[in-house]
């Protein structure tokens, strides 16, 4: 990697989204300063930075496409910008709201809510970045955590690619030693399927993983299809789990089809 | 100079809001001739998505419309399913929900203060560059907003989109030794809040009276959080379930947020309206520090809302202080559930003004519709007929520069949070 000058310049864009990953910032405490300090942050409207067009060393992406100016927009955000990072469910992965593209219900939604539909312009699907442009680093989550975010920045800051953990939330779960909610309470934990990051939080409080930092690596879901309908979940059950925050990333978007048209099968019969 | 001129101001990006806006003033011969606030936050549709999908997936689900605010989304979901199916939690669960809520106040206040609303008001762009010349108030701001977020985090492992709540009660109770901890940082940083009402009281505001209607839910005992009823400031009080037949929205052409209306005018929603019904319940120390400073509530001017929300920082403080105190560990932080065929309704009182949010429910507790009114599209209209009235009052010669400033101050007031504005009612479910 070719280092970076000596304040880098670092761009925070949102698109459609809850504003949420954003945080991993404003929450920083101090740590805002003092990356203010280290870094030059010249667009980041929610902090009153103004200046979408600079070109930037680092520019961070929140939320997913969702209408036809934001995919004029990120095309510019590319131009700008030595790397592109995705933060959270919604820009590497589509997030909720990609939940429309399911079953092309986009059009009925939008006639249901707006009296005058025609004064709204979305896209049928919402969809991940880099669907429309290149993504150098992306990070999962819902929500990203402002750890998360510093490790990324250190590490290019440092030149080296930042690291990319896809590893299991079962081994975070086990490496603190939690009782597996799955195994003594029949819960249906996304755990072992979904990627690590949040530092186990639902298994620490008693309740199931619902998946919000999306596929970890060799996911089989298959298996854990198989295991939920032991404890007792029928298909549309078993479809919910996988089709909610990450529907639209591919692992648990196959996962839940394939439930949901075995279960249709079924019915069938 | 002088009102010849003609003047247009497109602000296209607004700064310091959460999420997408933008405004429009047109002024022609020293009038206003078109002033527009346009919400331009793509619309994600959560109460079509809502719908199949199981009623303990709710509080997950609607926490992700607002980033800033999923607490209120939790409570005011956990509150109308709890109704849709008959059921009371304990009183254990209520308070603690209160001292949750205290926690997302504080945080949600304080990042508006201090990174969002403070750089205006001491002539700066961003918290950065007033950090640097306001090192100490910074650290002041930044320390209260970490409190907050530490307390949501102890009931919902994460501040942003927590994991705690549910449906009956919460998933967890921290032990008494981490609510000791708790009780005493809340100690430490009382101070600090006072610190904060004070400065804010001194710094110099514009004085714009103006004529607006306050809402705000209202209790007998309390500060409203979570329980109470709905009042206004011209003696509405009506519960959840009555919402629908004294309040309207409609879309207009340049927002996809749906604007709000009490008997067709507009009202405000937030601390400010909060104050203004709720004064009695205000600690005598704070009334008696408000008023060396000549400070008076209830307000009609605007620009006291900053001064609301330190306000309310303190409330949140002492109350939190106070359930923090008498915390104990309960046989269950829930209790079950049992789902059944119902309609429910539940609002609180968000950091930006009520939530208002209703569901109805199938026998197997799949959600069938939803309907959510958060603060913003209620202040929306608001917020337009007070640009109008705060322009004239402030002068349209002024410079461009110098209005477009005043514009986004009046805008800030209200704390808009647009990625909650930005998600809509289903008009057909009014004529049930």
């Amino acid at each position: 990697m070719k280092p970076f000058g000596e304040k880098p310049r670092i761009a925070v864009h949102k698109f459609s989204s809850c504003d949420g990953c954003q945080l991993a910032f404003l929450n920083l405490g101090g740590d805002l300063i003092t990356l203010s300090q280290r870094v030059q942050l010249t667009h980041f409207l929610e902090a009153g930075l103004d200046a979408p067009d600079t070109p930037v060393d680092i520019a961070f992406v929140e939320g997913s496409l969702s209408t036809p100016d934001e995919v004029e927009r990120i095309r510019k955000v590319r131009d700008n910008s030595r790397y592109l990072v995705s933060i959270g469910a919604c820009a590497t992965a589509g997030g909720l709201q990609a939940l429309r593209n399911l079953d092309n219900k986009h059009d009925e939604w939008r006639d249901a809510i707006y009296a005058q539909p025609e004064f709204i312009s979305t896209l049928e699907h919402a969809h991940p970045i880099a669907s429309e442009v290149r993504v150098d680093y992306e990070l999962w989550g819902c929500p990203i955590n402002s750890r998360q975010l510093l490790a990324c920045i250190n590490s290019l800051l440092f030149g080296v690619p930042p690291f990319d953990n896809s590893e299991k939330l079962c081994l975070e779960c086990k490496r603190q030693q939690k009782v597996c909610v799955m195994v003594t309470e029949d819960k249906p934990c996304l755990g072992p399927v979904t990627r690590t990051g949040c530092g186990a939080l639902c298994p620490s409080f008693g309740r199931d993983c619902y998946g919000c930092y999306g596929p970890s690596e060799n996911t089989n879901t298959a298996s854990l299809s198989r295991r939920f309908a032991g404890i007792g979940l029928l298909p549309d059950a078993i479809a919910r789990r996988f089709l909610l925050i990450n529907s639209a990333s591919p692992a648990f978007n196959e996962a839940g089809l394939a439930v949901r048209a075995a279960g249709e099968e079924k019915d069938g019969q | 100079m002088g009102n010849k001129r003609r003047i247009r101001i497109d602000v296209p990006a607004l700064t310091r809001v959460e999420g997408e806006g933008s405004l429009t003033l047109k002024i022609d011969q020293g009038r206003i001739e078109q002033l527009q606030l346009s919400i331009f936050e793509p619309p994600r549709y959560f109460e079509k998505f809502l719908e199949g999908r199981a009623w303990h997936e709710v509080p997950d689900i609607v926490a992700r419309i607002c980033g800033i605010c999923p607490v209120a989304y939790q409570m005011s979901a956990v509150q109308a399913l709890e109704m849709a199916f008959d059921i009371t939690p304990s009183d254990w669960v209520q308070r603690i929900r209160r001292l949750f809520y205290c926690g997302e106040w504080i945080q949600s206040h304080a990042l508006h203060i201090h990174l969002l609303a403070l750089p205006d008001y001491l002539g700066f762009d961003s918290v950065i560059g007033m950090a640097a010349k306001h090192p100490e108030e910074a650290r002041r701001g930044l320390a209260l907003q970490a409190l907050g977020n530490e307390l949501i985090r102890l009931f919902g492992g994460r501040s942003v989109h927590p994991v705690g709540a549910r449906v009956g009660g919460f998933h967890h109770a921290p032990d008494a030794g981490t609510m000791e901890r708790l009780h005493e940082k809340l100690q430490q940083l009382k101070p600090e809040a006072q610190a904060l009402t004070d400065w804010c009281s001194s710094l110099p505001m514009p004085e714009v009276i103006d004529n607006f209607i306050s809402v705000a839910m209202t209790n007998a005992t309390e500060y409203p959080f979570h329980t109470g009823r709905l009042a206004s400031s011209e003696g509405l009080d009506i519960s959840a379930q009555q919402w629908e037949h004294y309040f309207r929205e409609e879309q207009a052409p340049h927002s996809t947020a749906l604007w709000s209306f009490l008997h067709n005018s507009p009202y405000l929603v937030g601390p400010l309206a909060r104050l203004n019904l709720n004064t009695e319940h205000l600690p005598a120390s704070i009334t008696s520090r408000l008023k060396n400073k000549g400070v008076n509530f209830p307000s009609q001017n605007m620009f006291h809302s900053m001064l609301a929300r330190a306000i309310e920082i303190e409330i949140a403080i002492e109350e939190a202080l106070a359930i923090s105190g008498n915390y104990h560990l309960p046989d269950s932080p829930y209790i079950e559930v049992t789902p059944r065929e119902g309609v429910g309704y539940g609002m609180t009182e968000a950091p930006r003004g009520l939530l208002w949010h209703r569901y109805e429910t199938d026998a197997k507790g799949l959600i069938h519709s939803a309907r959510i009114v958060p603060p913003t599209s209620q202040n929306q209209a608001r917020i337009e007929q007070d640009l109008q009235h705060s322009l004239q009052a402030y002068g349209l010669d002024h410079s461009e520069e110098e209005l477009r400033l005043h514009c986004e101050k009046v805008i800030r007031n209200y704390d808009p949070c647009i990625s909650c504005a930005t998600h809509f009612l289903q008009l057909k479910l009014e004529r049930r």
